[in-house]
């Protein structure tokens, strides 16, 4: 397939599932008639017609239940969250119905749900369109949350997510959605509980996802050229977290470096310090560096919100500093 | 004392109901109040535990709709005051009291418990214990039948939700978003709200500006009725009008049914607040003693009969017991089952 963007690739997740299984819907804000916010679901209503692809009141914690409701009862729906920030209002919905429900009822149901839509640090958008919710959300049980990062995964892990029996939380992030790749002709599609091995090296282990394995990505380049060897390991699934592939990294490489975009307090970092302080302490040759965002609320100055978020320059530093304590 | 509501009058006459109907109600009316009575003794014997909400005096609502739709076949959405909504939907009693038990035999394997029940089997999407989010969930089940009849092209999809709900969460923005969307999408579906007046201690004309909630749903362009909630042929009469326009693809309907609770909010409620001539006076209205009375004038049942039924069910309720006491408890090995669709 010729350059793909990554809203691109996900409508295309979208509209194959879509052809492929009649229950598979999409609700929220302003996804048929206008396309989408990020024109993800462009076209698809032309396509598959308004109940198919329903545009809802601005009602979040509503068409969310809604959603599970039709999902306990044999659909499949793909909720929009505009913008993923606006799911707050969804909470009740999101943590009691999709998340808990089907253990409460002792089996009883499945809520086969994708949340998706865009979050993080986008530009100058103010802290409340700036939001990272999956921290929030990991607390949950009986949910599943991925976060992409490439119009590749994008695609292949939308496609897995919708077809998954589960709810899952889908993390896009703003400022991919116009990364361009080339995709495979065939169909694929990715298992949602892999972490993606991004580059391998045996000096440290970078831990990172959706935007920020990105800007590892950028650190490397510096890096590689002063001689410098890192693991780069993109998580893609926030929940469960696919120790397997952290552990054997973390074996390999005794140090730990985690690049994350939600705040510090409460975040994905800290759950992964814990984790890995729970089953690899004995490994570890240096306390686990976590590099998140500041614990504030994104400031509108773009100055301001760039020392917000973690850099590049700063991931290089890091990593020099972890080593030169290296015994 | 504020006010009562002067209670919309129905005429109930010889051809209202059969023998046969008048029957299904009367057990089930019946049911649903004993039940409840032995509830309360095992809570107290230390049988069951947490919030535990009595249904006693609202059985007229729970009988009168669910008896006119279709069993197993159409959705039923409760509340936390939920166990007899589950037995009028055809949940057995001993599931139910199993689960009250924390039994793994219990409708929801003794994960939910009284304010969690479920069944898939007889379409009972829950026991919802957060006030006002079974509304969403309900008007997801109706959008699915309208989703199959018109995407799937599945003729024989006209399934009724029927989505129950207190007066005090008729404040809560989920209602008023969930009746514009059924509006919107002319979905199959029933807001029954049964107002006992109460809120635990927030009296109904304390928390809202209308109180005729049966009058907001003309804001909407939905039809809104007004019914006499201890009288079970009249809920009967509206919610059956209400379940064709919604099976012909009419869309949906609000019924408010009028009223009372005859015990405190959960069995943890001292019930200080409600004034004793207000509680009085409702107890007059008892509506099991209602139809009753219906029957036996109307020559349809004979006293006797009635006093056999009130025994069965009793009998019925011992066994209930009796099956949720010998009921293992869930297998430790599986406090993690249930989690993910994975684990059947
Ligand atoms: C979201 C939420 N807020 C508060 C409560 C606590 N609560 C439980 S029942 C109740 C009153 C509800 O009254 P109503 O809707 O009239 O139903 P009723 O109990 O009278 O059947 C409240 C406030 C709750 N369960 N959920
Ligand atoms: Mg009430």
């Amino acid at each position: 397939m010729a350059e793909v963007l990554l809203f691109n690739a996900l409508r295309a997740a979208i509209d194959e599932e879509m052809a492929h299984d009649d229950t598979v819907f999409v609700l929220g804000e302003d996804v048929g008639h206008y396309g989408g916010s990020y024109k993800v679901t462009k076209g698809l209503y032309e396509k598959y017609g308004d109940l198919r692809i329903l545009d809802t009141p601005i009602a979040e914690n509503s068409f969310t239940g809604m959603a599970v409701g039709a999902a306990m009862t044999g659909l499949r729906p793909i909720i929009e969250g505009m913008n993923m920030g606006f799911l707050l209002l969804a909470f009740n919905q999101i943590s009691n119905n999709a998340g808990m429900l089907r253990y409460t009822s002792g089996g009883n149901f499945r809520i086969p749900l994708v949340i998706r839509g865009p979050g993080g640090v986008g530009r100058q958008l103010g802290a409340e369109h700036s939001q990272r919710l999956e921290a929030y959300f990991q607390a949950v049980p009986g949910l599943k949350i991925v976060a992409c990062s490439t119009p590749y995964n994008a695609k292949g892990l939308l496609k897995s997510a919708i077809r998954d029996h589960n709810p899952v939380l889908f993390f896009e992030h703003v400022l991919l959605y116009n990364l361009k790749a080339d995709l495979p002709e065939e169909e694929y599609l990715l298992p949602l509980d892999k972490a993606e091995v991004v580059r391998e090296g045996k000096d440290v282990t970078i831990l990172t996802y959706s935007r920020m394995r990105h800007h590892v990505t950028q650190a490397l380049k510096p890096l590689t050229e002063e001689g410098y060897d890192p693991e780069v390991i993109d998580l893609i699934s926030l929940k469960p977290l696919d120790f397997d592939t952290i552990g054997a990294s973390i074996c390999k490489t005794h140090r730990v470096i985690i690049v994350e975009e939600c705040m510090k307090t409460g975040g994905i970092g800290a759950e992964l310090v814990a984790s890995i302080n729970d089953r690899y302490f004995d490994e570890l040759d240096a306390p686990v560096v976590r590099m998140s965002s500041q614990d504030i609320p994104t400031p509108y100055n773009g100055r301001l919100e760039n020392l917000t978020i973690v850099q590049p320059q700063q991931i290089v530093e890091a990593v020099k500093e972890m080593l030169a304590l290296q015994v | 004392m504020v006010q009562e509501r002067i209670l919309p009058t129905f005429q109930a006459d010889s051809s209202t109901i059969t023998r046969q109907e008048g029957l299904q109600l009367y057990k089930d009316m019946v049911l649903g109040r004993l039940f409840e009575d032995k509830c309360a003794e095992m809570y107290y014997r230390g049988k069951m535990f947490g919030f535990v909400h009595l249904y006693n005096g609202q059985e007229a609502v729970s009988t009168g709709v669910i008896k006119a739709m279709r069993p197993g076949e159409d959705f039923v959405c409760s509340t936390y005051r939920d166990h007899v909504h589950a037995l009028s939907s055809g949940v057995p009693a001993r599931e139910v009291m199993a689960e009250l038990f924390g039994k793994s035999t219990g409708c929801s394997k003794g994960r939910g418990g009284s304010m969690h029940l479920f069944s898939a089997e007889h379409n009972l999407l829950g026991g919802f214990a957060f006030v006002a989010e079974g509304i969403p969930i309900a008007t997801g089940a109706a959008f699915q039948t309208k989703y199959r009849r018109e995407v799937l092209g599945d003729q024989t999809a006209d399934q009724v939700t029927a989505c129950f709900i207190g007066d005090g969460a008729t404040n809560n923005g989920q209602f008023f978003e969930c009746l514009n969307m059924a509006v919107l999408w002319k979905l199959p579906i029933l807001f029954v709200v049964e107002n006992n007046k109460w809120a635990i201690g927030m009296a109904h004309q304390r928390a809202t500006s209308q109180p005729e909630i049966y009058r907001k749903a003309s804001v909407f362009g939905m039809p809104g009725f007004e019914v006499d909630g201890m009288d079970v042929l009249a809920v009967r009469t509206v919610a059956q009008q209400a379940v064709a326009r919604a099976r012909a693809g009419e869309g949906p309907t609000l019924i408010e049914a009028l009223t009372y609770r005859f015990r405190g909010h959960s069995l943890a409620d001292p019930d200080e607040l409600r004034s004793k001539s207000e509680k009085e006076e409702w107890l007059t209205r008892d509506p099991i003693k209602k139809l009753a009375a219906y029957l036996s004038e109307q020559d349809l049942v004979g006293q006797d009969e009635l006093k056999d039924i009130q025994q069965q069910t009793q009998s019925l309720i011992n066994e209930a017991v009796q099956f949720a006491q010998e009921s293992p408890e869930p297998d430790p090995q599986e406090l993690r089952r249930f989690i993910f669709a994975e684990d059947e």
